[in-house]
């Protein structure tokens, strides 16, 4: 019965299920947030993870990983995200109860009144930072930090993992070569992100919390951070071993383990399976319908949605904003389109000059 | 012992740092936050909405005060460690097995993975809440660079300690610098910077080379993380993080409902 189990939560976490699962759930606490942001629906998400977690230490697969000591943080990590985000999914839902029942929400009517600095606001932070010290003086005191072998330049260890912080691009680089996995998408979000205040121009929801107001802005970030960021670091740390290749949480990590590797080239579908030719030498030519596909994506999608089905949003934000965020998303759109080509008909790149080191 | 008290709160010596009486009326209330250097970062009066831990998370402060405690863990580790290859390792060694308070290395490390967490959910909650919009705009940018920096911080002092486990990260980090569009040797367009046949880019001077101060994961970038890790990032963050929180006040405090 427990290796019936542990089989199959291995077969579940494999990354293609994992991720299509994680956007089946997010989806769907964001449309029946109304039971989502119950109470008992927490209470009842961290009784069976702690039920879990105690079943499943036994196993010495998953105790290895679960405890090593850069890897509690992570824990930490997942415990405190579905924790935030269900409060604040619940916020936003009494909030907008409320502005339908034509009532305050709950910032509004608590901000008319002001507190004393001293004692209401520094009570708080003593007493937080007080069991921070605590928690940290304990943590420090029963885990020790890890120390491995002196640094000896000429033994890779396997799996050689990015800090952990940074496994979500080492994630990516599945699916994309480094100069846009660890280059150029890094750069985009960071970018993204300044650009946010300014790409938003939706007034409302400024300083509570609300979903009915911006339920768009409220997705995408779920999406992007919860998602593909969160999620991500958490695949590549527990379910990543050597070789980067997968391993369910109660499986042992084997050098062994060969994922094999049958990924093909745009370029080789389009002269060889396509049109049965012989694939041109020529860079330019072989890699034109991949050329052609890229430029499409960035070119022709912004003004073809913006005439069409997002001209109210051209109007709303003027067309350079409309244009900045259109591209800033299809860089992002990228990341999803590429891991579903590699899953659905094994795509390696499509645009494939390694002369150039271009490879998307 | 009431007369004492009194006696000692007379003297010049107590009145020269204690401007005003305890804290419990209005008055003194306002003057103990607007005297004191560090309560003055607050306003004397906040909006009842904004001081609730289901609003803020507590997460802007917490990450603050991680950063403090990273400052005053990390000023102690230096005493100790010294960042060559020669050393490094030996010392952190000696940090856990001969020194007093001995856990200065664990509260180092993991102070500094909860700060990472506590930064996120930091920029989570802003954006839940539509802090960013404005007149807070500015203050999100001055957040976003905080982050890069707080990811910086980390990054640079995960190589200190010199282990397989910190040489190989930084090794499969800073890689991806060799693949920067033009700047890195193995990144696109960089073949195109040659004139005669002569490569501008290569491995000697490329972006991971002046990342690392050398080809590889080398004494050479042992001392400029050092140097990054323990001076210029956390001068640049405390720079930044008095900006931010200037900025906070001069929008208006704690955001709330308009
Ligand atoms: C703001 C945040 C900071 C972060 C996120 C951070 C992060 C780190 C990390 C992850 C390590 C590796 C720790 C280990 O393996 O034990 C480290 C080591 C170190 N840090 Fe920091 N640090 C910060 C601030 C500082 C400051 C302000 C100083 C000094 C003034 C400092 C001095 C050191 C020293 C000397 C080491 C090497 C000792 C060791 O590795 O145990 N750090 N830091
Ligand atoms: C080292 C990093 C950071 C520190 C120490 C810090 C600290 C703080 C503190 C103490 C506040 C007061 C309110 C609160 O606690 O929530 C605050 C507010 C704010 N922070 Fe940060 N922060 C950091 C990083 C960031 C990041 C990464 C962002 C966004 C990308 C950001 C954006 C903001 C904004 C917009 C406000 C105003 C929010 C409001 O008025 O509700 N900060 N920050």
């Amino acid at each position: 019965m427990g290796e019936t189990l542990k089989g199959v939560i291995d077969w579940l976490f494999e990354p293609t299920r994992y991720f299509l699962g994680s956007v089946l759930l997010l989806a769907a606490v964001l449309y029946f947030r109304r039971f989502f942001s119950k109470e008992l629906v927490i209470i009842a998400v961290f009784a069976l993870a702690g039920a879990f977690l105690a079943w499943a230490v036994g196993d010495h697969n998953f105790h290895k990983i679960i405890t090593k000591g850069d890897n509690i943080p992570i824990v930490i990590l997942l415990a405190s995200v579905v924790f935030f985000s269900w409060l604040a999914l619940r916020q936003a839902v009494i909030n907008d109860e409320r502005k339908k029942k034509g009532e305050a929400g709950i910032e509004l009517e608590l901000g008319k009144q002001k507190v004393f600095t001293w004692p209401d606001l520094v009570y708080t932070e003593f007493i937080c930072i007080l069991l921070f010290t605590a928690l940290l003086i304990v943590w420090s005191i029963v885990v020790e930090a890890p120390l491995e072998e002196p640094a000896a330049l000429a033994r890779t260890p396997n799996p050689s993992k990015a800090p952990w912080y940074f496994l979500g691009l080492q994630e990516m680089l599945v699916y994309f070569d480094p100069w846009i996995a660890g280059v150029v998408l890094p750069g985009f979000i960071i970018v993204g992100l300044c650009a946010i205040p300014y790409l938003d121009t939706n007034p409302k929801g400024n300083g509570y919390y609300t979903f009915d107001e911006r339920p768009f802005a409220w997705t995408f970030f779920w999406v992007g951070f919860v998602l593909f960021w969160v999620l991500f670091v958490i695949l590549g740390t527990f379910l990543r071993g050597p070789n980067w290749s997968f391993f369910g949480p109660f499986e042992f990590w084997d050098v062994h383990k060969l994922e094999p590797l049958v990924n093909v080239d745009l370029s080789t579908y389009f002269w060889d399976g396509l049109l049965d030719k012989n694939i041109p030498t020529n860079p330019l030519v072989r890699e034109a319908p991949g050329i052609l596909a890229i430029l499409g994506w960035f070119l022709v999608i912004p003004p073809l949605l913006g005439k069409t089905l997002l001209k109210g949003l051209v109007q709303r934000m003027g067309i350079v904003r409309f244009n900045v965020f259109m591209h800033l998303l299809l860089w992002f759109a990228l990341l999803p389109t590429k891991m579903l080509l590699r899953w659905t008909v094994n795509l390696k790149y499509i645009i494939g000059i390694p002369e150039w080191f271009f490879n998307v | 012992m009431q007369k004492l008290l009194q006696a000692v709160r007379d003297t010049q010596l107590w009145r020269s740092v204690f401007r005003h009486g305890y804290p419990d009326t209005p008055r003194n209330r306002t003057l103990a936050v607007l005297s004191n250097t560090f309560l003055h970062l607050h306003p004397v009066k906040v909006r009842r909405s904004g001081i609730r831990l289901s609003y803020t998370w507590c997460m802007g402060g917490l990450t603050f005060f991680l950063f403090l405690v990273e400052t005053i863990t990390g000023l102690l580790l230096m005493f100790y460690y010294r960042p060559t290859a020669q050393y490094a390792y030996e010392d952190i060694i000696g940090i856990r097995e001969h020194v007093a308070l001995g856990v200065m290395r664990e509260m180092h490390r993991w102070a500094a993975h909860m700060m990472v967490i506590t930064v996120w959910l930091h920029m989570y909650r802003v954006f839940l809440t539509g802090s960013y919009k404005p007149p807070r705009e500015f203050n999100w940018n001055v957040g976003v660079i905080l982050l890069v920096l707080t990811l910086l911080l980390s990054f640079t002092g995960y190589l200190l300690p010199w282990d397989q486990l910190a040489v190989w990260a930084i090794t499969v980090g800073s890689n991806m610098a060799r693949a920067t569009p033009f700047l890195g040797h193995e990144g696109p367009g960089a073949s195109l910077l040659s004139f005669g046949g002569l490569n501008f880019v290569h491995a000697g001077d490329d972006a991971r080379f002046g990342l690392l101060a050398g080809r590889f994961v080398g004494e050479g970038a042992l001392l400029r993380f050092y140097v990054l890790h323990c001076v210029g990032l956390p001068l640049a963050a405390a720079t930044l993080m008095a900006i931010h929180f200037w900025r906070v006040r001069k929008d208006g405090g704690i955001s709330g409902p308009l």
